[in-house]
């Protein structure tokens, strides 16, 4: 009798959406790898996990995700995902998306998400571009680089993601490469355990766009860029961590406590309701 | 979850933005998300000071966007969810209204229509965006609006905007006006146990074999929330029953935004409410809505005293048409006058529905919804 083999991981995983729509060479699996990684460490309930995406590659996570799991419109998944942890609080709830979504589009609500300190976690793989659509140039895009839309070298500055991220108020904030597989999966651990709003950012190869008109045509020429140029900087300055071709900042960034919007707006919220109901039969 | 303070019952002297939020309250809305806006700002104050005495929740967002993403998120956890905005912030507000119809979450929507376009006249009155409030989001979908014209009525008729959201997991719209916002009148609200208040329904079967988006004989799906232990998905991309993306079958787009409108057109006999005046005999009809026709009544009335037979069609549902209600009065007149305050919008729906009979159009713009005698002057002149 031969026996069926299951993954110990299925159980995390929807099979019915897969194959997943990602390129060869694309680092979302590996993003989605160390996620699912973290949910077993962690062994997470994922009856109480809500997963949320917004549009673009990585934005289809929420849906690989075997957990209650919603598709936001782009750049929104922040500001939906706002409403689901205040109205209840007793969810994990987690963005998943990309930097085009979650910094240009969605940069505002990203902004104030982490200004307000709402305990939701964000995972952000950053592929440098608009994969999904087809290579534009992003709001993370390196100067000087070729994409479709930049076809004689990007001229605006990117973003340095991490540095928004702890101005913005930030509780936690990482970024890892594709290539940092174990950190980074200890970084998704160690964000899932706060209380208040974490940035985790992945820098994702993408290939078969990006890679492709920047002269790094293979993801294992991508990964080694990142091998090549990534420095473990723990608890540097984050201003000073611009992603650039020759040098990319890795490590924990921003480690600190602060209330979560979310406790203090149920703790306020309980005593007035309490003093409300006094003289309610 | 927090006990719940009695909602306000009794006699009461309020503005219309206040009755709205109490009105919400009753209806059991605990999720208030917005972002300040003339002139319907005072529904966002009233209930931060109004929602924690309930143990809901008031969050302000950044912009009407995130307001109304927050309004999903928060329905989607299983709270009856609502924000309030004007113009501007209707227009920012249409890409999510478009998620909350495709991914059938139960909300509510407060339009207080202001002067536009664009920054416009933000503390006069207008009904400049009640075509937008069908056709403001892209792609096709039926959606629910209706429209106060006292300020018992913000408090009625946000109660059956909860209702009628909850029932058709759709987004309802109240399509309000500055006047019907601002003005103070006497509101009577009886205790919430004599109202109607519906809840959205829920799935009964196994949490295993629940398909979120595969519709009852209504053509409306039970809701599961997030945190009940049946891990669905759900996206804004063309899903199939189990809410999985199918975004190259014209079998699945076909029948998923055929439901999307067919769930309201089918039901637009449970859903639209009209109020009819002097229309049994009636040569000329005026159909109005919101402030204008308190305006209308008061012309209809002086005709009457003219001995012009005059009637008043009150549009109280704008969304789905209460095409068939107008088509059998205009059937039965011999003119319809409808005065609006924009450049013609509801008119032209009017037109459609009225076939043969003749139409005449009243337009007003700025400060004044029109007077009772500019009413009455075309209805004069249609007679």
């Amino acid at each position: 009798m031969v026996q069926e083999m299951v993954h110990p991981f299925s159980k995390y995983l929807r099979a019915e959406m897969m194959p997943h729509i990602w390129c060869p060479g694309c680092g979302n699996g590996i993003v989605l790898n160390c996620f699912v990684h973290a949910l077993d460490e962690l062994q997470t309930d994922l009856d109480r996990l809500v997963v949320v995406s917004g549009i673009g590659c990585i934005g289809r996570t929420a849906g690989y995700t075997n957990a209650d799991s919603f598709h936001t419109t782009h750049g929104r998944s922040l500001a939906f995902a706002t409403g689901v942890k205040l109205a209840n609080p007793e969810l994990e709830v987690v963005v998943i998306s990309g930097d085009g979504d979650l910094f240009a589009i969605g940069g505002n609500h990203f902004i104030h998400a982490a200004r307000r300190n709402i305990g939701v976690k964000v995972l952000c793989a950053n592929n440098l571009n608009y994969g999904m659509t087809g290579g534009q140039q992003g709001p993370t895009t390196p100067l000087e680089s070729v994409t479709t839309t930049s076809p004689y070298g990007n001229i605006e500055h990117p973003f340095n993601l991490v540095h928004l991220a702890a101005a913005s108020g930030a509780t936690y904030v990482a970024r890892w490469t594709s290539l940092h597989v174990r950190r980074l999966t200890q970084s998704i651990e160690k964000m899932m355990q706060k209380k208040g709003f974490c940035f985790v950012e992945v820098l994702s190869p993408c290939p078969e766009i990006y890679g492709r008109y920047n002269r790094m045509r293979s993801g294992l020429e991508m990964m080694a860029w990142f091998k090549r140029a990534s420095v473990v900087g723990n608890f540097s300055d984050p201003s000073k961590a611009d992603i650039t071709q020759d040098k990319i900042v890795v490590g924990e960034f921003v480690d600190v406590e602060k209330l979560s919007y979310e406790k203090m707006l149920h703790e306020k919220i309980s005593k007035i309701n309490e003093k409300a109901l006094d003289g309610v039969s | 979850m927090p006990k719940t303070k009695n909602a306000l019952v009794g006699a009461h002297f309020m503005n219309g933005d206040v009755a709205c939020a109490e009105g919400a309250i009753t209806a059991g809305c605990r999720f208030f998300a917005g972002y300040p806006i003339t002139p319907a700002t005072e529904i966002a104050e009233h209930l931060s000071q109004r929602m924690p005495e309930f143990g809901g929740i008031y969050v302000q967002m950044e912009d009407e966007i995130a307001s109304m993403a927050a309004v999903i998120g928060a329905s989607y956890s299983g709270l009856k969810a609502m924000t309030a905005t004007s113009g501007p912030g209707f227009s920012l507000m249409q890409e999510n209204i478009g998620l909350a119809v495709m991914t059938e979450a139960p909300c509510v929507v407060v339009d207080v229509m202001r002067g536009g376009p664009s920054t416009g006249q933000p503390t006069m009155p207008g009904q400049q965006d009640v075509m937008q409030a069908k056709w403001g989001s892209h792609g096709d979908y039926g959606i629910v609006a209706l429209t106060p014209s006292s300020v018992q009525e913000m408090f009625n008729l946000t109660v059956e905007a909860f209702n009628l959201s909850e029932t058709y997991r759709v987004p309802t719209l109240l399509m309000a006006d500055e006047i019907v916002a601002h003005m103070w009148e006497k509101v009577v609200i009886p205790p919430t146990d004599k109202l109607r208040i519906v809840n959205r329904k829920k799935p009964n079967g196994p949490r295993e074999k629940y398909l979120p988006f595969k519709p009852d004989a209504d053509l409306v799906p039970p809701m599961a929330c997030f945190g009940e232990g049946y891990r669905f998905h759900a996206t804004g991309l063309t899903h199939d029953e189990r809410g999985f993306p199918q975004t190259s079958s014209s079998e699945v787009q076909s029948r998923l935004v055929k439901r999307l409108c067919e769930k309201i057109e089918k039901n637009s006999g449970k859903i639209i409410r009209v109020e009819e005046v002097m229309l049994e005999d009636a040569d000329v009809v005026v159909v109005a809505y919101g402030i204008v026709a308190r305006a209308a009544l008061s012309g209809i009335r002086k005709a009457r005293e003219k001995g012009i037979k005059a009637g008043l069609l009150r549009l109280i549902t704008l969304w789905p048409f209460p095409e068939k209600i107008v088509a059998r009065v205009a059937g039965q007149a011999k003119a319809i006058v409808v005065p609006e305050m924009n450049c013609g919008q509801l008119v032209r729906e009017v037109e459609r529905a009225a076939k043969e009979t003749p139409v005449a159009f009243l337009s007003k713009l700025g400060e004044e919804p029109h007077t009772p005698l500019e009413i009455l002057e075309v209805i004069r002149r249609n007679s």
